[in-house]
């Protein structure tokens, strides 16, 4: 029997403050680059923000034979008045390009007819109507484009066609934005009810602190490393969400089974001793979920990549933070208020009354099996 | 376990299993040979699985009905209305009614009709003339000095954007269906007053025809020009200010000036040799308009193959007005307005009941697009697009083969560690994972879903926990093992205590996702379905079908030593 991880005796909790530096060292890294990068006149932006939440417009052409160069591609756009085009070559296809542009100015007045001066809502309408045009007129300086129902290969004077596009008002995409961060922000509230209701409020803290980490350290690689960030990232930080609760409910679920096992012991060893019990578990489970995700980020192609990159992010730390954040968070609060010594593990608590008292509820429920 | 509840367990697991197959593999119809050969199977999954548009191609916008200007002209004409109506009106005695003037304020939230009147003590008197006459009836009245203001409240705005997002969501379902679109989705997104309208058009992969069609306000109206009478010729201005300057400096209540685009010429599309535009005076408000027809019709016109015009009819009541009013104006010049363009004068010859004809060298493309858009009636407020995204049909194929070709990779690492690490238990994992993914594909395609690219990250994270489920248990199994328990006693005290585990955890991302579900829309929506049908066929996979396995080995070994795990 293959068995690597048993009859492990590892001190997590006394290692916290190495942890927790950890957390907070890529987390101040996260937030100097997102500040400095707002910061620095003419640089980039703290995020990377795709056209779903910017608002521009994104296309994909794809060449018959040969791709004109970038640095052409550019030109094209720059004679077409569009300033700061961002042009991707797509590195599994040779005939496809990949060419963002932001939202078109509106340089003419506001109409005369629109007394509100709705400037936003006419740069919206102007730019999902003129993104698509404005790049096929770029691109047309190479040749005809396939429209409508031909492809390349029906349309024999045909240079090129264009496979995809995005446009986005800038309105459209924070709404969704907003949208997501709120339906999240309420489900991290179910959460933290139902595992009060299950386990106890200071679990429920710990676990919920643990997600806000890893969603904050994802948004801080996502900075840091410039990876664009798009719908999909949002899919991907649902995901991380689910994971990270998952992990720490599965901790907080055997420190209360020992809880009752042993009533002698104190907090901090039965915390300890939770984690190594489920170390063998814990390791195999994200190695696996790892393991999957690594196979997207490799063979899984442009479209997924921020998705993917965030979920390999994401559920590395969602491990991690288990483990650093949510247990001695919550085995924090729950020493504060059973007033135990935190500090001094070999201090045995006399009995179970060491164990804070709001928790007493949750050492009710045994499994009948043993 | 006894030995008749094993067999009811493993029959129930059978009929679900093939049940599920069924769903995702057959055919909606009588099976024949066919449908079992590989041909067959792909033909009927890609059938029955709803891909979304991310995955499939096509086109999706998303429009947003202007609700502001259609509250904006609903003030608008009630003030113009009131106005009248109380200058119209007589008290007991006969003597005219003492309102002044009427102003509007019409901005974003707050929409108010003013009446001035210079003696307040007849209030009532005009307030009743004016509500014969105007529909107020969402409007909550009330006087403030010398004026009758009626303010509409924040509920009837709401009300009223809904109705008129409705109204527009009516006709554009009617657009599209006559443009014979396949398969569109047509649905209101956001919260009712939002006036958002999501549009998908799968296999469409150039929206642009589909996106002027279905936004053309098509406003029609049929409108006296002020000009002296034929055999003089219309009386029209080169410049908007000429025009203005003869009804002396700006437009008035009843008197507006038009652009008139002579005869747009089809063979030369191009803006710049369209000929400079001209102006006439019109008298407002219009004869009749766009609301009092019956039915448009593209008709070819007497020029040749590439001049099209378009006839309409009246409805009855529209008809009578139409009649009665050109009986009195024989000889006056007509104009047909299209979205405050003149299109066409006419002097009118005779008097005219039920129909006439936009003429305008039309293409044949754009009369029927016209004469579509007439027909379904005008939208009750201009529509902008907020998003717009065409997938063309090889770029979803290609990000679905990555992915599905991706996940497929990162599946069979997965079962190979898991025979490995576990061996013979392993293989009890893979069939509880096998068939979490059957029946998760079985229950999207019985509800109907789409299945997106949030969806498949939500059938990720689910095989994820599906995993981990197992793990869960088979450590638990080997933890008691090693505690020195038998192992039928190991086997049922593992379950046990995972299961309480797995609960939890299942419980905990049921209830986030639900609330996800409810408080998104679109992509987290497909997120949280795919995620809680992964979670819930889990519990009865990774559970109840793995213990069901453990327990026939337990059955054929009641005295089993050793647990291949």
């Amino acid at each position: 029997m293959f068995d690597f991880f048993h009859n492990i005796h590892i001190d997590w909790l006394g290692r916290r403050k190495i942890f927790i530096f950890i957390s907070v060292a890529i987390m101040l890294a996260g937030l100097v680059s997102t500040i400095g990068r707002e910061l620095t006149p003419g640089g980039t932006d703290a995020f990377n923000m795709g056209v779903d939440f910017r608002g521009g417009t994104v296309v994909v052409a794809k060449f018959k034979g040969e791709r004109p160069s970038e640095d052409q591609i550019r030109t094209a756009l720059n004679q077409a008045g569009v300033g700061d085009p961002v042009i991707q070559a797509s590195t599994d296809k040779a005939d496809e390009v990949l060419i963002k542009i932001p939202l078109v100015e509106n340089t003419a007045a506001p109409a005369a007819d629109n007394p509100e001066g709705a400037v936003d809502q006419v740069a919206i309408t102007q730019q999902v109507q003129a993104g698509r045009q404005t790049v096929k007129g770029a691109l047309d300086t190479f040749g005809k484009e396939a429209e409508g129902e031909a492809t390349l290969d029906s349309a024999p004077d045909a240079t090129y066609k264009i496979v995809g596009t995005d446009s986005v008002g800038a309105v459209a995409g924070s709404k969704l934005r907003n949208q997501a961060v709120t339906a999240t922000l309420l489900g991290c509230v179910g959460i933290l009810l139902f595992i009060a209701f299950r386990y106890d409020w200071t679990y429920a803290a710990g676990a919920v602190i643990a997600v806000f980490h890893d969603v904050l350290m994802v948004l801080a690689f996502f900075s840091i490393f410039q990876w664009e960030v798009n719908l999909t990232v949002i899919a991907a930080i649902l995901t991380i969400v689910g994971f990270s609760v998952n992990d720490s409910i599965v901790i907080f679920d055997r420190v209360r089974e020992n809880l009752n096992l042993h009533r002698s012991k104190s907090l901090f060893d039965i915390t300890n001793e939770a984690i190594n019990q489920t170390l063998s578990r814990t390791i195999i489970t994200a190695g696996l979920v790892l393991l999957s995700i690594l196979a997207l980020v490799v063979f899984g192609g442009e479209v997924l990549r921020s998705f993917s990159l965030a979920l390999l992010v994401g559920v590395t730390l969602g491990t991690y933070s288990t483990v650093a954040i949510a247990t001695p968070i919550a085995i924090w609060w729950q020493d504060k208020l059973g007033a135990a010594k935190f500090k001094d593990k070999t201090a045995k608590s006399p009995s179970g009354q060491k164990i804070a008292s709001a928790s007493r509820r949750s050492v009710t429920r045994r499994p009948a099996t043993r | 376990m006894s030995n008749t509840s094993l067999w009811i367990r493993t029959g129930l697991i059978l009929a679900i299993t093939l049940a599920g197959l069924y769903l995702v593999v057959g055919p909606r119809r009588v099976p024949t040979a066919a449908d079992f050969t590989w041909e067959g199977i792909k033909n009927n999954l890609a059938e029955n699985i709803n891909l979304g548009l991310d995955l499939k191609g096509g086109s999706q916008l998303v429009m947003r009905v202007k609700t502001e200007e259609y509250l904006k002209r609903l003030t608008e004409n009630n003030e113009v209305a009131a106005l009248n109506a109380a200058k119209e009106a007589k008290d007991e005695a006969g003597n005219p009614l003492p309102a002044t003037d009427a102003s509007f304020v019409a901005e974003p939230g707050n929409y108010q009709v003013r009446l001035n009147v210079s003696d307040t003590s007849k209030n009532d008197a005009i307030v009743a003339a004016v509500n014969k006459k105007v529909d107020f009836t969402n409007w909550s009245q009330s006087t403030s000095g010398n004026s009758i203001v009626w303010t509409l409240p924040t509920q009837a705005q709401s009300r009223l954007k809904d109705q008129a997002t409705e109204q527009a969501f009516k006709i554009i379902e009617s657009r599209i269906n006559a443009y014979g679109v396949k398969e569109p989705t047509l649905q209101r997104q956001g919260s009712s007053d939002s006036g958002l309208i999501l549009l998908q058009m799968p296999g469409v992969d150039n929206p642009e025809r589909v996106k002027t069609l279905v936004g053309s306000t098509s406003r029609l109206e049929l409108m006296k020009i002020i000009s002296p009478p034929n055999p003089s010729p219309v009386q029209t201005y080169p410049t908007r200010e000429a025009a203005l300057a003869s009804i002396g400096g700006k437009e008035s209540e009843t008197r507006k000036v038009l652009p008139y685009v002579e005869r747009e010429d089809a063979t030369t599309q191009n803006a710049t040799t369209k000929p400079p535009p001209r102006f006439v005076v019109v008298e407002s408000p219009a004869v009749v308009d766009g609301s009092e027809l019956r039915d448009a019709a593209a008709l070819q016109g007497r020029g040749g193959a590439s001049e099209y015009q378009i006839t309409f009819q009246f409805k009855p009541a529209g008809a009578q007005k139409f009649g009665d009013w050109t009986g009195k104006n024989i000889g006056n010049y007509m104009a047909v307005v299209l979205n405050d363009e003149v299109k066409s004068a006419a002097y009118i010859r005779s008097q005219i009941f039920d129909s006439g004809e936009i003429s305008g060298r039309f293409t044949k493309e754009q009369a029927d697009d016209l004469a579509l858009t007439l027909k379904s009636g005008a939208l009750p407020a201009a529509i902008e697009y907020q998003e717009e995204r065409t997938v063309g049909p090889s770029l979803g194929a290609d990000s679905i083969r990555a992915g599905v070709s991706a996940s497929i990779g990162g599946l069979v690492l997965v079962v190979l560690f898991m025979l490995v690490y576990y061996r013979g238990s392993g293989i009890n994992a893979i069939v509880a994972l096998v068939l979490n993914m059957i029946l998760t594909m079985a229950a999207l395609v019985s509800f109907g879903s789409t299945l997106t690219l949030p969806g498949i990250a939500g059938l990720i994270l689910g095989i994820g926990m599906a995993v981990d489920s197992n793990v869960l248990i088979f450590e638990r199994i080997r933890e008691e093992l090693r505690l020195g328990l038998t192992v039928p006693k190991a086997i049922d005290t593992g379950f046990d205590l995972a299961f309480i585990t797995i609960i939890d955890t299942h419980i905990t991302t049921i209830i986030s996702s639900l609330i996800l579900y409810v408080t998104g829309s679109g992509p987290i929506r497909g997120f949280a379905v795919t995620l809680i049908l992964g979670l819930l066929i889990n519990l009865f996979t990774a559970v109840f079908v793995s213990r069901t396995i453990f327990n026939w080995l337990l059955h054929r070994n009641p005295n089993m030593q050793k647990l291949s795990i």
